[in-house]
């Protein structure tokens, strides 16, 4: 073992630790470019997190449509997991049939502002019978009415720079989805399940819609829907407001 | 090494373990890290499952419907359990995953599936068999020969397990994705539905469980030292020559 060995090793161990560093800097650049790189890839459990959101994006860039349901498949029990708010607020909307509700819409896009039930009703309807599976295990199918939020955005002149669409909610919680889910035909702003109307305990007025996603992603009671380049600067920045009770942000699975 | 070479004690010995080399470093380091992951993998589908606790066929059910089976476990949907075991899940699953593919790979490349763990024809007869359950029944101690190759149960159990219950484990897991589902349907509608899925990988992690159960007992009765030592260091040596 001379000196000069040693030195050689040494040299041999840096020069593969700076390209091995360096591969992975340019694969993380090349990701990031492609959308590849989730809301929370510095979470604890980033590298997972990353590989499950890079692997099915690739693989839903591909034709993909959430699978859809003949009416006889509707489930006739549908859990409720969060009754509606009992708040003041909450309940003069309701019994107001919602017509003082208003979505607030902002962030990068050319015309902010605020909707209506009624004008989110105006926009052409789309309707699907799809299947909504919790990540506690249960599921259901179930037929929804709503508007494709693809026409929201492109209504309100969405920046082309954006990356996610924020989502907050009457009681609390709030979430993101990528512009992949965003722009997707079957993503929705829903106002009916199952019928004309929205169910209270289902998320009335408004729920978002997302069936490549679990459940949870399915935001109930909309109040505000926001668009952003970046999911940093908002809440810990992991781009939802639960990821440390296992929800991660990211719920193709 | 140079050093060893100077002590005719340690050539001795190392020229008796290269005679027994009994797995190559790709099946120990593969073992090692699958049955960490697995571990991992079990732990967090507990905790997974304890969540609901009930399961069904079909593509979906909840309570108040009708159940394929309730299991006799409780309701536990503490976060602090659930919400660690799904990222621990999804981590292990992926670890576990890679190191499969490598294993497959390089096995295939290696001959080692030909080579060790297909069943050779005049295994797969009946005396052959039931030799090898009496032999295990009796606790008969092994034989050189039984070391230093895999009997035709162990081979069908490790085939099982490598090309059928692991594949399976991944199919079912896929089919419960609603984004993979949404490019390859068929992956739920073949089994009956995303529920089936569910319930197909929980009936799969309990084969493996109880491949894993018994694996272990016959580690044990076949002498623990000698096969831990195998799988560790490659080389396998009698229990009799742990002793001395």
């Amino acid at each position: 073992m001379s000196s000069r060995h040693s030195r050689r090793t040494l040299i041999k161990a840096g020069l593969g630790a700076l390209a091995g560093a360096s591969g992975f800097a340019a694969a993380v650049r090349l990701a990031d470019r492609h959308g590849l790189i989730p809301a929370n890839c510095r979470g604890v459990y980033g590298l997972s997190e990353t590989l499950t959101y890079a692997g099915q994006r690739l693989l839903t860039r591909l034709p993909s449509m959430a699978r859809e349901f003949d009416r006889s498949q509707i489930s006739t029990v549908i859990p409720v997991n969060g009754k509606a708010p009992q708040t003041d607020d909450y309940k003069r909307l309701r019994d107001s049939g919602f017509a003082d509700w208003r979505l607030t819409v902002d962030g990068m896009l050319a015309r902010p502002g605020a909707l209506s039930l009624a004008e989110l009703k105006a926009f052409p309807a789309s309707t699907q019978i799809t299947h909504q599976a919790c990540e506690e295990g249960w599921s259901f199918i179930a037929e929804w009415t709503g508007v494709p939020l693809w026409r929201v955005l492109e209504h309100v002149g969405i920046d082309p720079k954006a990356r996610f669409v924020f989502f907050f909610t009457i009681d609390g919680w709030w979430d993101s989805i990528d512009m992949d889910d965003a722009r997707h035909p079957q993503t929705l702003l829903a106002y009916a399940m199952n019928g004309p109307q929205m169910p209270l305990d289902h998320g009335a007025p408004l729920r978002l819609k997302v069936p490549r996603q679990l459940g949870y992603k399915n935001l109930k009671y909309l109040s505000r829907m926001t668009v952003t380049d970046s999911a940093k600067g908002i809440g810990d920045g992991l781009g939802s407001s639960a990821p440390a009770a296992g929800y991660s942000w990211y719920a193709g699975i | 090494m140079a050093e060893a070479v100077a002590t005719p004690g340690v050539v001795m010995r190392r020229a008796v373990a290269l005679e027994a080399q009994r797995h190559t470093a790709l099946v120990r380091a593969t073992h090692w890290i699958s049955s960490l992951s697995f571990l991992v993998l079990v732990l967090s589908g507990i905790a997974i499952l304890l969540a609901h606790p009930r399961l069904y066929w079909g593509e979906a059910g909840g309570l108040g419907g009708p159940s394929l089976l309730d299991l006799p476990l409780p309701f536990v949907l503490d976060t602090p359990i659930r919400g660690p075991g799904r990222y621990l899940h999804f981590l292990a699953a992926w670890v576990s995953v890679f190191t499969g593919a490598v294993y497959v790979v390089l096995g295939l490349a290696s001959r080692h599936f030909s080579r060790n763990l297909w069943p050779a024809r005049a295994q797969l007869k009946l005396a052959e068999i039931k030799s090898v359950l009496g032999n295990h029944l009796h606790f008969r101690r092994a034989t050189a020969e039984d070391l230093a190759a895999y009997n035709v149960l162990q081979r069908i159990g490790y085939t099982t397990v490598v090309f059928v219950l692991f594949p399976l484990m991944i199919w079912t897991g896929l089919a419960m994705s609603p984004a993979v589902t949404s490019v390859f349907p068929f992956l739920a509608t073949t089994l009956g539905g995303q529920q089936s899925a569910r319930t197909i990988h929980f009936f799969v992690a309990c084969a493996l469980v109880l491949f894993l159960l018994v694996h272990v007992a016959l580690v044990w009765q076949t002498g623990f030292r000698s096969r831990m030592r195998a799988m560790i260091t490659g080389r396998a040596g009698s229990e009799r020559k742990d002793a001395s």
